[in-house]
């Protein structure tokens, strides 16, 4: 949806959201990915983005992200920046812009910006000079675009390029997750047979209906049958506002146990975005156990994160 | 001081029609050029515009506007008459505050300002009632919630219960604040989908519910402002068909913007109440059509750049758009969903009956056939997502008594 996303030669300037992707330009990212997870197998450097400087800017903390984030950079050579903003000036008062125009100053070619607010990589995007790329890696409800595309990465490789076949369902709290989002949207790009959205209503609204998925308050009913199922963090305060009464509640009518999985495809593959709250969300049995693929999506993680990064700073894989 | 017009169409508010092109002296001043001989061709001469809602940021934000800098942009575009919301910081609810304010807009000498005066006091919040007797006396025309809408029923009932005694006209901003929360977009289809925090249609319908029926308790005169929701509308009408003494308004953005023009995260569009379905903006128009909505008005809330110079969220809220409020009404009278007898009852004559005052200004708006981008702003608002349309009409002369 975004107009600022790709350049009108189609080339993939920043990555917003997934809005906008046409199904062969996400598996285009995901064959790179592929290819420079197979040429990293040694955990060797590629000199793909060499005197290209990368800043993360996390707005929020989330050392699990912008870890894979930045090794993801200095994999392909480039010099990375990290600005702890979080506790750094924007508490002093200083506005974004003031800190986006410093940084432009230092010439830097990509920000991977996360922030609390939704919008807000759309809003560095809008705002940055022209050349430098935004990478989003989160803002607020609204997208984790990475997120998305490797966890469709970790689906494609285990059912197949074909989704149209699949039975997907996605668990929780769906109201404030941006991996919910761009889960959805990279779903149903790449036409997804079946997508099946659960949770309690006050986490998930009528208007998710919207998104061509059918909506479901019963797990045991949503789970049946289901190829791939992705359960999302349950943030501990959602207790406060009174939109659940409890962890305890909430783990008897949608965590994820042993039993439960078995109304599921018996390959039915488990995912989650991490980090997980075992025993609310999902029992630790099926976080470790054999339908899990939750360890390989942190692996593929780096490989899609490089992939974008050298898609968007226009770089060209050498062939071997 | 006279004023003649040559060849000018006259807008005649009882009958709702422009006459044929005239030639005609009144004993009014050309207030913004001072020439007395007006050359009127392809010229439409209106009724002067009273808009109820139109905050000036003063005292408390003079860096997003003036008194002076708005009451001559509101003059300007034939704006001849504001009601200024007690929201200004300190807020109007005491007689210094509501001295202050008068006086800078006497020496301003632009669009005359009518404060509205606060109910409750600020900084006893849900407590006690402001000195509404002592406010109206030393000039409110009116008192009301606007800006900080009364959560309390106990308080609230009292308050109208008071400014009925008084014979006030109380003017209420339906807004359950617990429902609205930290919401910044309509709660449906788009903010669903852009991750913004939704404010439920309920949030107004509630609170609105909740005004209705207080107003029928207490009897008072109560005008509601800034509707945005279809099911609004028809609790209005239903209210107006029981008897009950109300009037009620809707903003221009409301009727020219719904939740689909968020896509994007203009942060122009980030208004409260929020911008809602594209349903509720067609019964909106129906309900101005109808008669329903009695008033538009441009609710006009200028700010500084950076206050928009955020995500979505985090802007704040509100749109600079009086210098072209007229402007815009025509458009909507050009583009059939509004007549121009009925935009101009909805911008003159009912909000001056529901103010209980008269217009006796003219304005004098030049209606090419092509429309062209305007490049004077008068406003320091820099938050106005119209900066760059192109828009009929181009207000000529104000004439003054």
């Amino acid at each position: 949806m975004s107009r600022l996303q790709f350049a009108p030669d189609g080339q993939l300037r920043h990555l917003l959201s997934i809005d906008g992707f046409k199904p062969a330009q996400i598996h285009a990212l995901l064959d790179r990915a592929e290819g420079l997870r197979s040429s990293t197998g040694g955990a060797r450097k590629l000199p793909l983005l060499r005197g290209k400087t990368v800043v993360s800017l996390f707005f929020e903390n989330s050392t699990r992200t912008r870890t894979t984030f930045e090794l993801a950079a200095s994999r392909l050579s480039a010099d990375v920046v990290t600005l702890d903003v979080a506790s750094s000036s924007t508490k002093k008062g200083e506005s974004l812009l003031d800190t986006l125009a410093a940084l432009e100053a230092m010439n830097c070619d990509l920000f991977v910006v996360r922030h609390a607010a939704s919008g807000a990589a759309e809003f560095f995007a809008r705002h940055a000079a022209a050349g430098v790329s935004v990478l989003n890696a989160g803002d607020g409800r609204h997208a984790h675009p990475t997120q998305a595309l490797l966890d469709m990465f970790t689906i494609r490789q285990h059912k197949g390029a074909d989704f149209g076949q699949l039975r997907v369902a996605i668990v929780g709290d769906l109201l404030h997750s941006r991996v919910a989002r761009s889960d959805i949207q990279a779903l149903s790009v790449l036409g997804v047979g079946e997508l099946r959205l659960v949770g309690p209503r006050a986490l998930l609204p009528d208007a998710f209906a919207d998104f061509g998925a059918s909506l479901y308050g019963d797990l045991d009913l949503a789970l049946k049958d289901c190829d791939v199922v992705i359960m999302l963090r349950l943030q501990r305060e959602r207790m406060r506002g009174a939109f659940l009464p409890s962890e305890g509640e909430y783990y008897r009518r949608y965590g994820l146990s042993e039993s439960r999985l078995k109304l599921a495809k018996p390959d039915c593959i488990v995912m989650h975005p991490g980090p997980m709250n075992r025993g609310v969300e999902i029992a630790s049995s099926v976080a470790d156990g054999p339908n899990s693929v939750i360890q390989e999506q942190v692996s593929n993680g780096l490989a899609v994160r490089m992939a974008v990064m050298a898609t968007v700073l226009g770089a060209r894989t050498v062939q071997p | 001081m006279s004023s003649k017009l040559t060849g000018v169409q006259v807008f005649d508010a009882r009958s709702g029609k422009l006459s044929a092109a005239v030639d005609l002296e009144l004993a009014l001043r050309p207030r913004l050029h001072g020439v007395e001989q007006i050359n009127g061709h392809a010229c439409y001469l209106l009724p002067g515009l009273v808009d109820l809602a139109v905050r000036l940021r003063e005292p408390g934000n003079s860096h997003k506007g003036s008194i002076r800098s708005e009451t001559n942009a509101a003059l300007r575009a034939g704006v001849c008459h504001v009601l200024l919301p007690p929201d200004t910081s300190p807020g109007i609810d005491s007689t210094a505050v509501l001295e202050l304010v008068l006086e800078r807009a006497r020496v301003a000498g632009a669009a005359r300002v009518y404060p509205m005066a606060a109910l409750t006091r600020a900084g006893a919040p849900d407590e006690s009632l402001s000195e509404m007797a002592a406010l109206l006396h030393a000039g409110a025309i009116a008192v009301g919630d606007v800006g900080r809408p009364i959560q309390n029923p106990q308080l609230m009932r009292r308050a109208l219960q008071y400014a009925a005694t008084l014979d006030a006209t109380v003017h209420l901003q339906p807004t359950e604040r617990a429902l609205a929360d930290e919401g910044c977009a309509h709660d449906g289809r788009v903010a669903a989908r852009l991750g913004l925090p939704g404010i439920p249609e309920l949030a107004e319908t509630l609170a609105l519910a909740r005004i209705l029926m207080l107003v029928e308790d207490s009897g008072v005169r109560a005008h509601v402002g800034r509707i945005s929701s279809a099911r609004s509308v028809q609790m209005i009408a239903a209210a107006k068909q029981r008897g009950l003494p109300i009037t009620c308004d809707v903003s221009i953005a409301h009727l020219l913007f719904c939740e689909l023009d968020l896509i994007g995260f203009d942060a122009n569009m980030h208004v409260l109440p929020p911008l809602r379905a594209q349903h509720d903006r067609d019964a909106l128009l129906d309900g101005v059509r109808s008669g329903v909505i009695d008033v538009i008005v441009s609710d006009h809330q200028p700010h500084d750049r950076d206050a928009k110079l955020a995500p979505f969220p985090e802007a704040e809220p509100g749109i600079s758009c009086i210098d072209v409020f007229l402007s815009l009404g025509l458009k909507l009278v050009q583009e059939g969903h509004l007549s121009l007898a009925r935009w101009m009852d909805a911008v003159s004559t009912a909000p001056a009956q529901v103010l209980g005052i008269a217009v006796p200004e003219r304005v004098l708006v030049a209606v090419h056939a092509e429309r062209v981008p305007k490049t004077s702003w008068l406003s320091k608002g820099a938050n106005s997502p119209f900066l760059h349309w192109s828009l009929p009409g181009e207000v000529r002369e104000v004439l003054v008594p």
